[in-house]
């Protein structure tokens, strides 16, 4: 098995996403697999092949460095669980 | 007179110009119709007031002697991870609980524009990562569709993924056309397995500004239809450049529906031998040799082709989406939108939303993602699987200078019983192993409904075309829709299944 209990606790960790201790193991077999099936592309001869990060075989347009939005305090904050005076609040992390 | 729900766009824009019905009473007739279908579950949100007003707007427009739109008065479903304006948009997930966008995704603005008229959201699965809308907060959507015989006849089948709610919708008759988006093969695959026409147009053509991330470099949006003149009508509408989205390309877009002409005559079609899988469903090869058939008697050459990278597809698929949508999804914190459970610190509380608010399929690709692109593994998994994607698509550029278009099955199987799968997540995959390398590679690929299985269910044949080609891609198509002749319809009053003619 490639990945262990303790690494998908870890991954999980980093990507800040409770998992509770009973479904580590089941996850850790799951994600084994498909790992494992995954290893199948070191067979393939890679050295000197470019890696494709976009298919848009195009440079990123620029544009002028202006404001183009803005004033939508409420549309932004309309959505939020929770708000205070006009900003986003958290659980504190100022002790 | 034919039924109003009945009607294609085509058809539909035909008696709206010439006065024969109104756009209310069509968007009437389809509120009605998503009413009674609601065992289907094909939508989340219904917005019968919205379809109405616009209706309303199209009829005073045609009253007045406006403009009228390439899509005026026509009632669509949209896809529920299209971000729509004062609506509930869920992306089948329970961490958008609540969210309503303050605006408009590009491409539903494109097609409100265009005149067409929205009857709701579409499910799906759950941020569009699925081959079955089982992954559905909102619960799984039911094909139209039902076996008339073999092991699951009489049960209720999957729709497809994951663009369920779309595909259902439109085969069931809850709508006459609807947007849905492809990352592997979200809308090919569900049109093959709902027995109606989806294209994935070249990345690129359609705006992602305003559509639910999953994977950046390969999400692309597209119309699924009744019919292909109808995908070219709608895909003309919802395509254009927008310099909201940096990858959106600066092309023009033809005139699609003019560019089916019938003559595909002198055109030569690639068969790729690699497609031919061990294992095989024979009636998926027998459906395969018709399609070539079809195309040979309207006059295409046949030239064997070959992408040899072909069965690596799949797992460096499997690597790039995931990486790309843990570094998307990293977004749902529980503090701008959305669902939050409450936790003793900040990082708690992003635990405790993240671990609540995400379903099993969308965890286990955030750790696979955040695996292969933590440190140590980045190289040997993130980077190894792009070289692949390099290779995969080096093949396409190659078989390409060959042929016009190339002719492959959409799926390995016809649609499976609801339940069935599930518990294995890398059998769900390989749904995807004919339609995920076209996504690696970018290109344009449409899913034609070419015929029916031994059990009555329909099966989809798949077109790959050029970048950009879509033209000649949709013309291919509807040579190939024309000969296989596929008349049917899902028997949705006849509980023992079947289909009718």
């Amino acid at each position: 098995m490639s990945l262990d209990k303790d690494t998908v606790k870890n991954i999980a960790y980093l990507a800040r996403m409770r998992v509770s201790d009973d479904k580590l193991e089941p996850l850790a077999g799951e994600l084994s697999a498909i790992m494992d099936w995954v290893e199948q592309l070191q067979e393939l001869d890679t050295d000197g092949v470019e890696p494709m990060a976009s298919v848009a075989a195009m440079a990123l347009p620029q544009r002028k460095d202006v404001v183009t939005d803005g004033n939508c305090q409420a549309g932004v904050l309309k959505n939020a669980p929770d708000r205070e005076d006009g900003f986003f609040t958290v659980p504190k992390v100022v002790e | 007179m034919t039924k109003l729900t009945e009607l294609n766009i085509a058809s539909a824009r035909d008696g709206l110009n010439k006065g024969e019905f109104s756009a209310t009473e069509l968007a009437e007739a389809y509120i009605q119709a998503v009413e009674a279908g609601r065992d289907l579950n094909a939508y989340i949100t219904e917005t019968p007031d919205v379809a109405l007003e616009r209706a309303r707007e199209s009829d005073d427009r045609r009253a007045k002697g406006a403009h009228i739109g390439a899509m005026d008065g026509i009632p669509i479903a949209v896809k529920d991870l299209f971000c729509t304006e004062g609506v509930l948009t869920t992306a089948g997930s329970h961490i958008l609980d609540g969210f309503v966008p303050p605006y408009e995704s590009t491409v539903s603005a494109n097609l409100r524009s265009a005149g067409a008229v929205m009857l709701g959201k579409a499910n799906l699965d759950e941020f569009a990562m699925g081959s079955s809308n089982i992954t559905s907060y909102y619960g799984p959507v039911k094909n139209p569709w039902k076996a008339a015989s073999g092991s699951d006849a009489g049960k209720d089948l999957v729709p497809g993924g994951s663009s369920g709610g779309s595909a259902a919708a439109v085969a069931g008759g809850l709508a006459m056309a609807a947007t849905g988006t492809d990352t592997g093969g979200s809308i090919r695959q569900p049109a093959s397995f709902c027995g109606i026409v989806g294209i994935k147009p070249t990345y690129g053509r359609c705006s992602r500004w305003g559509v639910v991330a999953f994977a950046s470099s390969l999400d692309q949006a597209g119309p699924m239809t009744q019919t292909v003149q109808d995908a070219a009508i709608m895909l003309g509408a919802m395509s254009g450049y927008d310099p909201k989205d940096s990858t959106s390309a600066n092309v023009a877009v033809p005139d699609f529906e003019a560019a089916i002409t019938g003559d595909v005559k002198g055109l030569t079609i690639g068969i790729p031998k690699e497609y031919k899988m061990d294992g095989m469903d024979p009636q998926i090869q027998a459906l395969w040799d018709k399609g070539i058939e079809c195309l040979k008697a309207a006059g295409c050459n046949i030239k064997d082709v070959s992408l040899p990278h072909t069965k690596y597809a799949l797992a460096a698929y499997y690597i790039v989406a995931p990486a790309e949508a843990s570094a998307n999804l990293a977004r749902y914190d529980g503090v701008r939108y959305g669902l939050r459970v409450p936790g003793d610190s900040l990082d708690d509380m992003y635990m405790n939303t993240r671990g609540e608010g995400f379903g099993d399929e969308v965890q286990r690709r955030i750790l696979i993602g955040t695996y292969a692109l933590s440190s140590g593994y980045y190289d040997a998994y993130y980077i190894k699987a792009q070289k692949v994607r390099t290779l995969i698509a080096n093949d396409f550029k190659a078989a390409f200078e060959d042929v016009d278009a190339i002719l492959t099955p959409t799926a390995p199987s016809a649609a499976f019983a609801l339940g069935e799968k599930q518990e294995d997540p890398l059998a769900m995959y390989l749904n995807d192993v004919f339609t995920v390398p076209t996504s690696l590679a970018g290109l344009p690929g449409i899913s034609v409904p070419a015929g029916l299985s031994a059990d009555g269910l329909p099966l989809g044949l798949q077109l790959i075309g050029k970048a950009f080609d879509e033209a000649t891609l949709l013309n291919v198509a509807s040579s190939l829709e024309a000969a296989a002749a596929f008349n049917f319809k899902p028997d949705l009053f006849n509980s023992k299944g079947g289909a009718s003619s």
